[in-house]
């Protein structure tokens, strides 16, 4: 098991190194350079120029990427050109922000759809089952920003309830209700999606002859889900579970949008309208470390339920 | 000690009739079923598949899913209808007084709970003990089935047990509560013929001891043999006859049970004595029952209105024994005798020539672990094999899974590569030839027919397509020529032209296994290599499939590798034998010399082990202890020596053996001198 993790890890700066080398490289690849780029279409020649030299862009791309990852490592993440301030200051503060809607809505995602996703599931056709299935594709097809304003329209304009934008700044709305907007349309909108999976893992596992052992064996039929169902119907879906913190954390981008939430996914799309290199960088660095991260969690977590894996 | 007579029956079908209730309508699977398990007996139920049996289990354990029902009479148990049982009364029957061991105990075992947890459980719930106490009777169970080190055992996950192993594992659970009754669906199908032996063996022991009445359900007549009292035999929902067991197979009386005896290749039968009798025809729709006997469209003694009109009563045969059977003209069937079928053994004439030559051939590779290959060890697969395939002729390769058979036939057919060794055919060298670098002209000449028909064909083409693009690609026929030679080779295969425009869906499994014959023999194909082409069939089907395969080979003068663990199938069909052991050949020759001692311990601890449907069969078994090495180990002596019976010494372990040359080329690789292999035999 250590082993795995050791080569994971080792996964990981690998691809860390590609990815970082390869949006390094694109941006010598795109036509203008980067001084260019930096500089905007009403600059002079001469100002280009003279950026040029002062960032030393005559250099190899090679010399240049090494240099720019032994500022990584020293900590130097680069300046940000969009938001005039070092990308250390702004990063962390992003994902801090999108940390929390994660998280937030994580805590719903997980429990409410496994308790649907089991019900639905461990009786096929049932009025519950189809109850559940109807709702769960409609959520799911339903589009994020669609369902952001639909929600909007129905607890902002129309009963006041909640504010229509979460900037995180505490004035007439307290942050907390701030949230409830975002996290609600994030965890209905994900929750379809999980939940579907769940459904369909669970109606496999019930089909299975050691259920058929356990009800002959005369237990309860609690006893039955609870004790050998959940467990073996969870297997499939814990990896897709670990998948949404992927998406949770780099793929909100129009729900941030969508209520002008301070988060790293509106971060990013500035950064890439804006073509600020330097957080464009660090932003898929951090969206490289999440994705492998959550892959070695749900490895991890398959391997504590399933036995027969061995890592 | 005796029993107190109880006039009660343990079990007790009183006209019961079960339908399924599916798109189609109702499909009444059991249309009237009356027979009755009396303490401390053991009723076996035979019949093909889709006679209803499982259904009976099912229903006694009132778990028919939600499109089954008991639509008619009453299933009593202890004189007590379970169809009126509520939820909870059946919670309390279920595992305490009724348990079950069913056919696959690998997938009827919870994958990811500890065996002893799943153990445990059954007292736990009916008892409301505490862990102490289910973790020690637990404990005593796993002692019972005979299982070694039961405190390792219990923190065992069932992947990491043997199937023989998981089926203790199943039985115990079923025997940890003292049932009054133990259904058994099919408890050894699917396991190798040694470990089937010593599991029937702990069952009649258990038998003995915890006095439980047992509903045996099975499709070998030889399990039920050797574990009843009584025997019934199922077809289309109906018991058509129900004796006790000695009368029923000195004086089968039903036309269907003659049939399922005669169409059984048993060891002492072969190719040259009798051809075996297939049922004709196959099960019918329960969708549309006929009115008279259910068996009439397949029965040769049928008599158009007599047997056609009107429900068959059940006749005894005997007033004795209450030996019954459902069949009007039972007393006029004519004698039955086993030597029916013509005896035209083929005389073997001309010079014979061996289409097939393997070569020292080896085949090893490396197993892997985990997600990553990690930890490789070598499997010796195939180890220094040395066999030859005559033309024309039958070699048969026998063993018990994990042997190396299979992947002795991929190396044939080219699926695989040699390691090391070569195999040649018709002189040529293809050991090392992949599939996709043999020629055209190589391919045809060496076809493969697979286990499972279901799997091998496409289910979304038609059966003309598929005989017509293995026409194309191994002669190039194409066009209308490939109409008239795909249905000239349906009719090799004695289907009709008709089933060209047939989907896999539209056929049952012998008329599969048939087209994929069909289509191996497309390009003319010398050499048939058949990786258990008859395992997954019901036994009627087989021996058609079994003749089909013979008179292939008279007639056209094709080679037969032949891969089976059946060793009735091989001693029926087979020219030339190979027994194999862990990818080592311990004994070769002509059939019969195989077949007669001297044996190879291995080969003698086999035949032990095959069920024999005969009552009075002498159950003189070699049980096998343990289970074979590791094939990654590194065996310097003898592969088998782990487990032989008759093992010598310390020079078994350490020196491999030496290959006695017998005459007509048997060969049996073993440390015992000739002389005292003739003399060691059990079993007759």
């Amino acid at each position: 098991m250590w082993r795995y993790i050791l080569k994971n890890l080792t996964y990981l700066i690998v691809t860390m190194v590609a990815t970082s080398f390869i949006v390094f490289a694109l941006t010598e690849a795109t036509p203008g350079d980067v001084a260019r780029k930096l500089l905007g279409a009403y600059a002079t020649q001469e100002q280009v120029d003279s950026l040029r030299k002062e960032m030393r862009l005559d250099r190899p791309l090679l010399e240049r990427y090494v240099e720019y990852v032994g500022n990584l490592l020293a900590g130097d993440l680069g300046y940000s050109l969009r938001y005039k301030t070092p990308v250390n200051d702004i990063i962390w503060d992003r994902l801090k922000n999108t940390g929390l809607l994660a998280a937030v809505a994580f805590c719903f995602i997980v429990p409410l759809s496994m308790l649907l996703g089991v019900l639905a599931g461990m009786r096929e056709g049932s009025k519950t089952d189809r109850a559940i299935l109807l709702g769960g594709t409609v959520l799911a097809s339903v589009p994020e920003f669609a369902m952001g304003v639909f929600l909007a329209s129905i607890f902002v304009v129309w009963l006041g309830w909640l504010p229509g934008t979460a900037t995180l700044v505490p004035g007439e709305w307290s942050v907390a209700s701030q949230m409830v907007l975002p996290v609600a349309v994030i965890v209905l909108f994900d929750m379809g999606y999980v939940v579907c999976m769940i459904r369909a893992s669970m109606i496999e596992t019930m089909q299975r002859p050691y259920i058929r052992t356990a009800v002959l064996k005369g237990m309860a039929y609690r006893q039955v889900i609870l004790g050998h169902a959940l467990r073996n119907a969870m297997l499939n879906p814990v990896t897709i579970i670990l998948l949404q913190i992927t998406y949770l954390v780099t793929g909100v981008v129009v729900v941030e949008s969508v209520f002008a939430y301070p988060g790293y996914g509106r971060m990013m799309l500035e950064a890439a309208l804006f073509k600020d290199i330097a957080l464009i960088e660090v932003g898929v660095l951090v969206a490289v470390v999440v994705a492998v991260g959550t892959q070695i969690l749900g490895d991890l977590g398959y391997r504590m339920l399933d036995p027969r894996i061995r890592l | 000690m005796t029993l107190p007579m109880t006039s009660t029956p343990i079990l007790q079908f009183d006209s019961a009739r079960i339908s399924y209730f599916i798109r189609a309508g109702e499909a009444n699977v059991i249309p009237d079923l009356s027979f009755s398990i009396a303490p401390n007996e053991a009723l076996g139920l035979v019949g093909e598949s889709g006679c209803g049996k499982s259904t009976v289990a099912l229903a006694v354990m009132q778990y028919l899913g939600r499109a089954g029902r008991v639509t008619g009479g009453r299933i009593l148990f202890e004189g007590k209808d379970l169809a009126q049982a509520t939820e909870q009364e059946l919670r309390q029957i279920r595992g305490r007084r009724i348990a079950m061991v069913y056919q696959d105990p690998m997938s009827s075992l919870n994958p990811v709970m500890q065996v002893g947890r799943q153990l445990m459980e059954v007292p736990m719930i009916h008892d409301g003990v505490g862990e102490e106490v289910a973790r020690a009777r637990a404990l005593a169970m796993l002692r019972e089935v005979k299982l070694p080190d039961p405190e390792q055992v219990m923190q065992r996950y069932p992947h990491q047990l043997s199937g023989g192993q998981q089926q203790r594992i199943v039985i115990a659970m079923a025997l940890i509560a003292q049932p009054a009754l133990l259904i058994m669906d099919e408890p050894t199908t699917g396991l190798d013929v040694t470990v089937e032996a010593a599991v029937l063996d702990l069952v009649r022991e258990l038998r003995t001891k915890h006095r439980s009445a047992i509903l045996f359900i099975s499709h070998n007549l030889g399990t039920v043999a050797h574990i009843c009292d009584r025997i019934g035999v199922m077809y289309g929902g109906e018991l058509v006859e129900e004796g006790p067991i000695r009368s029923v197979f000195a004086n089968p009386s039903h036309p269907y049970t003659r049939g399922l005896l005669d169409c059984l290749p048993t060891l002492g039968r072969d190719k040259h004595g009798s051809k075996l009798k297939p049922i004709q025809g196959q099960v019918g729709s329960p969708l549309k029952r006929p009115p008279g006997c259910q068996f009439a469209n397949r029965c040769a003694y049928v008599e158009i209105g007599r047997c056609t009109t009107a429900p068959i009563p059940s006749l005894e045969v005997t007033t004795d024994t209450d030996h019954v059977v459902k069949c009007v003209r039972w007393a006029e069937l004519p004698p039955r005798s086993r030597e029916a079928g013509e005896g035209a053994a083929p005389q073997m004439v001309g010079k014979i020539e061996s289409a097939v030559r393997v070569e020292h051939l080896r085949m090893y590779y490396k197993r892997t672990h985990g997600l990553f290959n990690t930890g490789g060890q070598i499997v010796r697969a195939v180890n220094d094999v040395e066999l030859v395939a005559d033309r024309g002729r039958t070699l048969a390769i026998v063993g018990e899974s994990g042997c190396g058979k299979s992947t002795l036939a991929k190396v044939l057919a080219g699926l695989e590569t040699a390691t090391d060794g070569d195999v040649t055919l018709s002189g040529q060298s293809v050991g090392h030839t992949a599939i996709e670098d043999r020629k055209p002209d190589l391919k045809r000449k060496l076809q493969m027919v697979f286990q499972n028909p279901d799997s091998t064909l496409n289910p979304s083409h038609t059966v003309g397509y598929a005989i017509g693009r293995a026409l194309k690609r191994l002669k190039g026929v194409g066009g209308a020529a490939a109409r008239a030679e795909t249905e000239r080779l349906l009719e090799i295969v004695k289907l009709p032209a008709a089933f060209a425009d047939h989907r896999p869906h539209q056929l049952s499994g012998g008329q599969k296994q048939r087209v994929a014959i069909a289509r191996a023999l497309a390009g003319d194909a010398e050499v048939l290599v058949a990786d258990e082409p008859v395992s997954a069939l019901d036994v009627s089907v087989q021996a058609s499939i079994i003749n089909l395969l013979n008179e292939l080979q008279t007639e056209r003068d094709a080679t037969l590798v032949f891969i089976s663990h059946n060793l009735a199938v091989v001693r029926y069909l087979a020219d030339r034998v190979a027994v194999m052991y862990l990818g080592k050949v311990v004994e070769y020759g002509p059939v019969d010399a195989v077949f007669k001692p001297p044996f190879h311990p291995y080969t003698e601890a086999l035949l032990s082990a095959v069920p024999q449907p005969d009552p009075d069969a002498s159950h003189a078994r070699i049980v096998l202890e343990g289970s074979p090495p590791s094939p990654t180990a590194e065996l310097p002596g003898c592969v088998f020596a782990s487990r032989c019976p008759r093992k010598v010494g310390e020079i078994c372990d350490t020196t491999p053996p030496p290959e006695h040359a017998l005459a007509g080329g048997h060969r049996i690789a073993c440390h015992i001198p000739v002389a005292d292999l003739v003399r060691l035999n059990a079993v007759g």
